[in-house]
């Protein structure tokens, strides 16, 4: 496929890539020197410490937080000050926050359907149809005049996922999906995102879910301390994983 | 190995059943409220025999003993009591002020659609854009109904305006003109734009630290002096702006505070659907903040509404100005403490109306939502 943009043609089967990107909070340096590229519909699971400069990768990605130095490209689009770049982005990446970050005013189907309605433009029966037909998918079909307050975390989280998924995303980032949740809604949750990982969604997930990644991982990156300290597919990196603080890391989210 | 632990639990055995008689209903209200302990006994007491003492002569002279009616004012200088009579004698100068007398159907007609229309926007069923389009037309019949020129209605200029419509036309302009310019001023404060940002601190900054008459004498004096002659504005528009400005620059700061509440996780979730600042702004953030901020906004709005009546140092006779005027018959002017009174329970009625307002719109945008 030919990069729409005119910016860097990217290869064919690449769709995110990060090139010695550098980020600072202040004079904190959160990112160093980050090279990380994932192909069309794979999966990359990010894992480490917190403090560790997962969160924020994940979201230089669709430029929630702007990086200093190196390049991100997304889909054929390289990332910079272009509103109107990093708006057809968006379009393209949807996100899925710890906090679900519903919008508490606006009923289930009002959350999923105001961005497509109000930025893609589509028209609002449309925008319904695929709207009951994604709740349904993520088993709440039944919850779509409820506002978020009425739902439980699992719930609200997997509306979150259905709102992301409204705008049909080539990607989706995953930051913390179920750290917020009970743990007897984590399950109800990883089960929608590894569903949805089977039907070939290329995928972002910064989780500590040793287990949901192990099954669908394409690669398993450990960051700490803002540089990414491993990468190996998930078989290698669960039996060998060969630094010491990986090691560590894996002692402690494993235990348990 | 040692003693068995001593902790245990016994499973229940009792089915549901209503809390005893003395938890319920007016018993355990009054034990409560007023009964609870001896303190508040004693307490009770005493405020029981106060109210003994001081309402019957109260009573005495508000009711029993005064006068309703009376053309001259004569049965009023030999009663006891208060004299009610200066109403029902002056509350057309009151209510209507400097208006001509054969045009004050015009002016119960304003008062009608206002507080009519008023009472309409309380039902939440009834919010659609029809309602906000009978503002509208009701608004242009009000200007028609005052300015009179057309439809055969005499011509009546700004400086006739008087009384209660007077009272309600600059209260409905302050709010609905300031109401939009302070979301405005908010926003631009918070703005990353430095230019807009400084010109809404500045503005801000500046009124409210000027009081409102200043301003409205700025509005009325001071500001025809700077402007050519050709360029002179009304001057109930002139203190409509002034008005206007100081509502806004101090309802600003309140609908700040609610866009401060708003969590940075909404913009994002906005930012991350592709929403733009204006589509974020008007359908996610606003709606939340206006709604948090309704009671710090309605003290302001109860406020200009009792602040309408500073205009009368304009030489503008608003309810409470035109009843100073109409009091200046030497006839009835020693029952002047009666006529305040029936205009303070005028005011009175119109901010509780308000407040009782406020905590139904509250109600209803709670309703279900549970946030």
């Amino acid at each position: 496929m030919p990069s729409r943009n005119g910016s860097e043609p990217t290869p064919d089967r690449t769709i995110i890539e990060l090139i010695g990107v550098n980020k600072w909070f202040g004079d904190f340096h959160v990112l160093r020197d980050i090279n990380l590229k994932v192909g069309r519909g794979e999966k990359v699971v990010i894992c480490g410490p917190s403090g560790s400069g997962k969160s924020t990768l994940i979201r230089c990605v669709n430029r929630l937080e702007e990086h200093q130095e190196g390049r991100i490209v997304v889909d054929g689009m390289q990332l910079d000050a272009d509103l109107r770049k990093i708006e057809e982005v968006r379009r393209r990446v949807g996100m899925v926050f710890q906090q679900f970050n519903l919008f508490p005013h606006l009923s289930v189907l009002e959350n999923l359907t105001l961005g497509p309605v109000l930025a893609a433009r589509i028209p609002q029966a449309t925008a319904t149809a695929r709207a009951h037909e994604l709740l349904h998918r993520v088993r709440i079909g039944d919850q779509a005049a409820k506002y978020p307050g009425q739902l439980s975390g699992g719930q609200q989280q997997r509306v979150a996922i259905a709102r992301a998924l409204m705008m049909q995303p080539k990607v989706m980032l995953f930051d913390e999906p179920t750290s917020a949740l009970d743990p007897e809604m984590i399950n109800e949750v990883l089960d929608v995102m590894t569903e949805l990982a089977d039907e070939g969604m290329t995928m972002m997930v910064v989780t500590h879910e040793m287990g949901f990644a192990r099954r669908v991982a394409d690669l398993m990156v450990f960051m700490d301390d803002g540089e990414i300290v491993e990468a190996a597919r998930p078989d290698s990196f669960f039996a060998r994983p060969t630094n010491e603080r990986t090691r560590t890391f894996l002692s402690q989210v494993l235990t348990h | 190995m040692g003693t068995p632990p001593v902790s245990m639990a016994v499973p229940t055995a009792s089915p549901r059943r209503p809390p005893p008689l003395r938890e319920r209903g007016i018993v355990r209200w009054l034990r409560n409220n007023l009964f609870n302990n001896l303190h508040a006994t004693i307490l009770t007491l005493l405020c029981l025999a106060g109210l003994g003492m001081v309402l019957p002569p109260i009573l005495r002279w508000a009711l029993f003993d005064a006068v309703w009616m009376s053309t001259e004012g004569e049965e009023c200088r030999s009663a006891l009591g208060a004299c009610w009579a200066v109403v029902a004698e002056k509350y057309r100068l009151i209510l209507f002020g400097t208006f001509p007398y054969q045009e004050h159907w015009r002016g119960w007609l304003v008062i009608l659609i206002v507080v009519g229309l008023a009472i309409v926007s309380q039902f939440r069923r009834l919010w659609s854009w029809r309602l906000f389009l009978a503002w509208v037309v009701a608004m242009a019949a009000v200007l028609v109904l005052m300015l009179g020129g057309v439809l055969g209605l005499r011509r009546t200029g700004t400086h006739e305006w008087g009384g209660l419509p007077l009272t309600l036309l600059l209260f409905v302009g302050t709010v609905v003109g300031g109401l939009p310019l302070a979301v405005l001023l908010a926003l631009g404060r918070r703005s990353r734009l430095p230019i807009i940002q400084a010109l809404s601190i500045g503005m801000i900054e500046i009124v409210r630290g000027i009081p409102l008459l200043a301003v409205l004498f700025i509005a009325s004096v001071m500001f025809p002096l700077f402007v050519p002659e050709q360029l002179t504005i009304d001057k109930v528009l002139r203190a409509q702006i002034g008005m206007i400005v100081f509502f806004a620059a101090y309802a600003a700061e309140v609908v700040r505070g609610g866009l401060q509440a708003i969590p940075r996780g909404q913009y994002e979730a906005a930012d991350a659907i592709g929403l733009s600042y204006w589509q974020t702004t008007r359908r996610i953030v606003l709606p939340q903040a206006l709604r948090i901020v309704i009671p710090a906004l309605m003290n302001d709005v109860i406020r200009a509404f009792k602040n309408t009546t500073f205009v009368s140092i304009i030489g503008l006779f608003d309810v409470l100005g035109a009843t100073k005027a109409a009091l200046e018959d030497p006839r009835w002017i020693r029952f002047a403490p009666e006529a305040y009174l029936s205009v303070f329970a005028l005011y009175f009625v119109f901010c509780l109306s308000m407040s009782k307002y406020s905590e139904g719109v509250e109600r209803t945008l709670r309703k279900g939502r549970n946030f």
